[in-house]
């Protein structure tokens, strides 16, 4: 007889009704708001028939700004999904007092902490550091885009396709509920049988391929393209960094998909390597996880630390004190980063000198992050600093960096961490220096660079209330998990019996709505400008008198950046121009060479994000069909030849015309 | 500074360390502020009962103390320069041009080297005095541990969700209750059933993790007697947040009584009821068992509860002297221990385990925690029980590796 059960599981796999979470009221509700809106957005886009528009300009780009703002939107739009997470446990541990079991159950609840983590490293830090990289990087060193502008489109979809798997898992089945690094035995099939921890897997490793290859991208980028002149100390800092930052992502990255290669291998064909039997080792998993979880750190933060070398230099109105030591202290970041993993697992049992040494290495990177710190400070010191949004981003920045700093290398005393490993010292400490510097970091880079993208300024009385509601926030929701932490809380718990801690989860409740408001202006913010953009605008590409080569183009930059590649002399370059009396040239524009647009990137990432969402779901057939498809299209884009093109010498003379009137009616006026 | 620093920490001086009143000054200083404002908070972590707790605590205190030596001035600087050399003061200096000073440089390189020079010492010192795998060498800041202080013995498992403590020399049990006396050693052998969880009184000492299939030690004394909480510290699945115990410091006469009254409940814990215990349950209450398989928690720790199963210890051994050779093949398939879902990969092979194997420990019945090498490796071959089908005496129905598997028969 024929059996429609067996058709159904080779059509859809493991993919039921059933999967569908209907019982959670929450869920359902999100997903009639999350498809309303979206249906608004489509019906809009659709309307002001912008799919063409979209398609051509922005999907199949080429171009790394607008691939660049493209990585900042899904940045922002990922912070509201994390968000959301966020301040839905921080209600939950507020209320699960006395015999309350909150509103969430454990299925749920631990759903909610592991996506929280993995969305807002993976798919809010990471796009938001590698949207700007990608932005400022090749403007900064006179390139016209990067070196594999191809590469670069196909590696900003991969990370949407990743991105696009953790959120299918909201609506169809189910995520990880296992932390954000999915420990194993927990992330075996044994003790996860379900669909999350799978979701997990492909989604981050169809966001690594992304990450890795941007990686390549910019490393090649900063060593081949830099405009003549432009030696090594010459470079811009925020450009050293991000170097730094790609080494460590081509080094650490490829760890990260071996130690989940291998995590799939158990789950999916029976090997061994981290169960409990037959050999095999979870100590591994969490030693593999860890040496890239810990560079992934610095991955984070270095950019940030750029992002604010470069805003305290503009608005002191001086040279970067040390530049020299912040280069060689950016260097020994990234090597000793990979000498520090094992301070997350003291508490597993490595004997006292295996401690001591790890122990002592993560206290040796804070030499020369304090030494970044004194940079700054001494760069402020006699200069005339004007308190725009990105320099107070930046002192906010310095204030709490240095609490989070302290509380790390305090972690980083064995004994001491084994009273404070996994409580809530661990999560305000973690917490602190991400938000205080990757986050902060983000902001400050965002309010800088928004006039360059965009030719207009944000406005800034909405900037400071996001500001001041976000730093305050900031303290009000983080300085009472340190209180707990002492109090020997611990972390990832859903409810609490003991009845004088209620407080303290309510006064970090009350700084979480501060940060929603801080969001919530942010967003105001964005919206104001747009509407306000006349009058925020800026016409001399130049808006803060700033130093490096990106201001020297308009603002928003042509196509190709640069109508002739800067010759530079100095490490501050534009401000070095303007003091020679630097004068544009007006005239001798040659024919300019440019990538073409292609969607093979968009096609390619859809077709991973289906392999992926078959293997998550058993569905084989499209898992195989997808990876030919895969194939195919990767092999076919190597038969396209129509991969460049020439911007004609009429175009950029009419380009860079109109930049010349408006710089003069700027000028007048 | 380095001067005052040698004053303030005698590095190398670990009782001084231990005692120094200069530490405990600093102690009370630092935590002024915290005790006036946060009055009626148990802040336990800062104020423990137990002594190793106490000074892990001070280490922490010592830290933060040594750190804010430079974290206060840079704080200070910070608010002072971002005021003094704001745009609106014409009268600050401007040196727009200045940025580099050799003097400056090696000031805040070394700056903060000094201080990490100094705790990277007292790093060293105390990670290695505190080692949880150490006995201890004294019960408090003034009693060095003495001939007479016999440790008391506790095998601690993390189970789904709940605790279960092994008394092994008084032969009794409980569930997510401990107990000890005050001011006696206490060795802690931990182990964990299925996933990895972190064993954590923070009134008593510092965590370590319990992972199954391993064996992690805790050494610690309680010294004041009260109630207090343990808990898992790593998250290990949907009933963690229930998996905590109350961790009773009794006197030893309270002590005794305690454990006369686990003696009278009639429970008693054998292999079959722990194989019951250890299915994923949440909120468990608590539970005495008047008496103990005396080889459980060697079997849980080697993952060979269920009778018959081959014990890692075993297998280890055997693998010690360059293993079986093709015989020994059918003792070392597929060995499954995580087992709630009892499941394979999609693709990979059926769960099996080895269905019979006899050692010569468990034919003695030998306590030992140490497994002996088994030097006569006849009974591993299965010796005087029943063969599994795929015997090598039989050897046309063995296969390699992934070969006939058949369903264990226990």
């Amino acid at each position: 007889m024929f059996d429609t059960s067996l058709l159904a599981k080779a059509i859809f796999g493991r993919l039921t009704l059933d999967s569908l979470p209907l019982h959670e009221p929450i869920v359902v509700g999100t997903f009639i708001v999350v498809a309303l809106g979206g249906i608004t957005l489509l019906g809009a886009v659709t309307y002001f028939r912008l799919w063409g528009y979209l398609w051509r300009e922005w999907f199949t780009t080429v171009d790394h700004k607008r691939i660049g703002i493209m990585y900042m939107i899904l940045g922002i739009v990922m912070l509201l999904r994390g968000f959301a997470d966020a301040i839905m446990m921080r209600l939950q541990q507020a209320i699960a007092f006395g015999g309350s079991e909150g509103y969430l159950n454990a299925h749920h609840y631990d759903q909610i902490f592991t996506a929280h983590g993995v969305i807002m490293i993976f798919f809010v830090a990471m796009p938001l550091v590698t949207g700007l990289m990608n932005y400022v990087v090749p403007l900064q060193i006179g390139a016209r885009d990067v070196s594999f502008p191809f590469l670069n489109n196909f590696s900003f979809w991969m990370t949407v396709g990743g991105a696009v798997l953790v959120m299918i898992s909201l609506f169809v089945g189910e995520f990880a509920r296992t932390g954000w690094l999915a420990y194993p035995p927990l992330s075996n099939i044994g003790y996860s049988p379900d669909v999350g921890v799978d979701y997990y897997i492909w989604g981050l490793q169809v966001a690594g391929v992304g990450t890795t290859l941007s990686g390549i991208n910019l490393i090649c980028t900063i060593v081949k393209l830099r405009a003549p002149g432009m030696t090594m100390m010459r470079m811009p800092v925020f450009t050293w960094t991000s170097l730094c930052t790609n080494v460590l992502i081509v080094a650490s990255f490829p760890v990260l998909t071996a130690v989940l290669a291998l995590l799939s291998l158990d789950r999916y064909i029976g090997t061994n390597f981290f169960t409990n039997d037959f050999g095999g080792s979870p100590m591994m998993y969490v030693n593999l996880i860890w040496i890239w979880g810990h560079p992934e750190v610095y991955i984070l933060v270095l950019p940030a630390f750029g992002i604010f070398s470069e805003v305290t230099s503009t608005f002191s109105g001086k040279r970067l004190f040390g530049y020299t030591s912040m280069v060689y202290a950016t260097v020994v970041i990234t090597i000793l980063s990979y000498l520090v993993w094992l301070h997350h697992f003291f508490t597993m049992g490595s004997g006292a000198s295996v401690n001591s040494f790890f122990g002592i290495t993560t206290m040796i990177i804070s030499i020369p992050t304090g030494a970044k710190m004194f940079n700054w400070l001494f760069t402020m010191y006699r200069g005339r600093i004007r308190f725009e949004l990105p320099m107070m981003w930046t002192v906010a920045f310095m204030f709490t960096f240095v609490i989070g700093g302290m509380t790390g290398v305090l972690l980083a005393v064995p004994p001491a961490d084994f009273v404070l490993h996994n409580s809530l010292f661990l999560i305000a400490h973690f917490h602190n220096v991400i938000i205080g510097g990757v986050v902060f970091g983000a902001f400050a880079g965002i309010t800088y660079w928004f006039p360059k993208a965009f030719g207009f300024r944000l406005d800034p009385f909405w900037g400071k209330l996001s500001f001041w509601f976000w730093v305050v926030g900031f303290y009000f929701a983080f300085m009472p998990l340190y209180v707990l932490g002492l109090m020997g809380v611990t972390r990832r718990l859903r409810v609490f019996d003991d009845p004088s801690l209620q407080i303290w989860f309510i006064i970090a409740g009350i700084g979480a709505f501060l940060i929603f408001l801080g969001i919530l202006s942010m967003l105001v913010q964005i919206a104001v400008s747009i509407l306000k953009r006349e009058a925020l605008k800026d016409v001399t590409g130049d808006p803060w008198n700033a130093r490096t080569l990106e201001w020297a183009t308009s603002s928003p930059p042509p196509a190709y950046n640069f109508a002739f590649t800067p010759v530079v002399h100095d490490n501050d370059a534009w401000w070095d121009m303007k003091r020679r009396g630097y004068r544009r040239p007006l005239t001798g524009f040659k024919p300019i060479h440019m990538p073409s647009n292609t969607g093979t990137g968009v096609i390619l990432a859809a077709l991973a994000t289906a392999m992926g969402f078959g293997l998550i779901w058993y569905i084989w057939w499209l898992a195989a069909v997808s990876f030919i498809g895969l194939l195919t299209v990767a092999i076919g884009h190597t038969f396209n030849y129509h991969r460049d093109y020439h911007i004609p010498a009429d175009e950029v003379v009419r380009v860079e015309d109109a930049r010349t009137h408006l710089l003069a009616a700027g000028a007048k006026s | 500074m380095s001067s005052l620093l040698h004053r303030s920490y005698p590095l190398f001086h670990i009782r001084k360390f231990q005692q120094g009143s200069t530490v405990r000054v600093l102690k009370i200083l630092a935590l002024l502020p915290l005790a006036a404002a946060l009055s009626g908070c148990d802040f336990v972590v800062l104020a423990p009962a137990g002594d190793v707790a106490v000074q892990q605590r001070d280490l922490v205190v010592v830290s933060t103390v040594l750190m804010l030596l430079i974290v206060l001035p840079v704080m200070a600087l910070t608010a002072l320069f971002a005021w003094r050399y704001r745009e609106s003061n014409t009268s600050a200096r401007y040196e727009p041009e200045w940025d580099h000073s050799t003097q400056l440089e090696l000031v805040i390189w070394s700056a903060p080297l000094l201080i990490i020079v100094c705790l990277g010492a007292l790093t060293w010192m105390a990670t290695h005095l505190l080692d949880p795998y150490r006995a201890l060498g004294r019960i408090d800041a003034d009693h060095p541990i003495e001939a007479q202080d016999k440790p008391l013995n506790v095998e601690v498992v993390a189970l789904d969700w709940k605790w279960l403590f092994i008394y092994p020399e008084y032969n009794v049990a409980t569930v997510n209750e401990l107990a000890a006396p005050v001011d006696r050693p206490i060795r802690f052998r931990i182990t964990a059933s299925s996933v990895m969880n972190s064993f954590y009184i923070p009134a008593l000492a510092g965590q370590i993790y319990a992972m199954p299939g391993m064996e992690t030690k805790l050494h610690a004394v309680t010294n004041k007697p009260g109630v207090n909480k343990g808990f898992s510290a790593n998250y290990s699945g949907a009933g963690f947040s229930g998996m905590h115990f109350a961790f009773h410091s009794l006197s030893a006469a309270d002590f005794d009584k305690w454990i006369a009254g686990a003696k009278a409940s009639g429970d008693m814990l054998g292999r079959n009821d722990y194989l019951v215990l250890e299915r994923p349950s949440a909120n468990e209450p608590v539970r005495r068992y008047g008496s103990v398989d005396r080889d459980l928690f060697k079997a849980i720790v080697n993952m060979c509860v269920e009778p018959g199963k081959m014990c890692t210890s075993e297998m280890m051994a055997i693998d010690a002297k360059g293993g079986l050779g093709r015989e020994g093949l059918n003792n070392t398939l597929p060995l499954t221990y995580d087992k709630y879902a009892r499941r394979g990969a999609v693709f990979g092979p059926e769960p099996t385990y080895v269905a019979g194997i006899c050692s010569v420990d468990e034919l003695k019945g030998q306590s030992e925690p140490e497994s002996t090498v088994p030097f006569d490796t006849t009974p591993l071959r299965g010796a005087g029980l029943k063969r599994p089908p795929f015997s090598p005496a039989n050897p046309s129905s063995t296969s390699l590796l992934l070969g006939s598997r058949p369903k264990s028969d226990s």
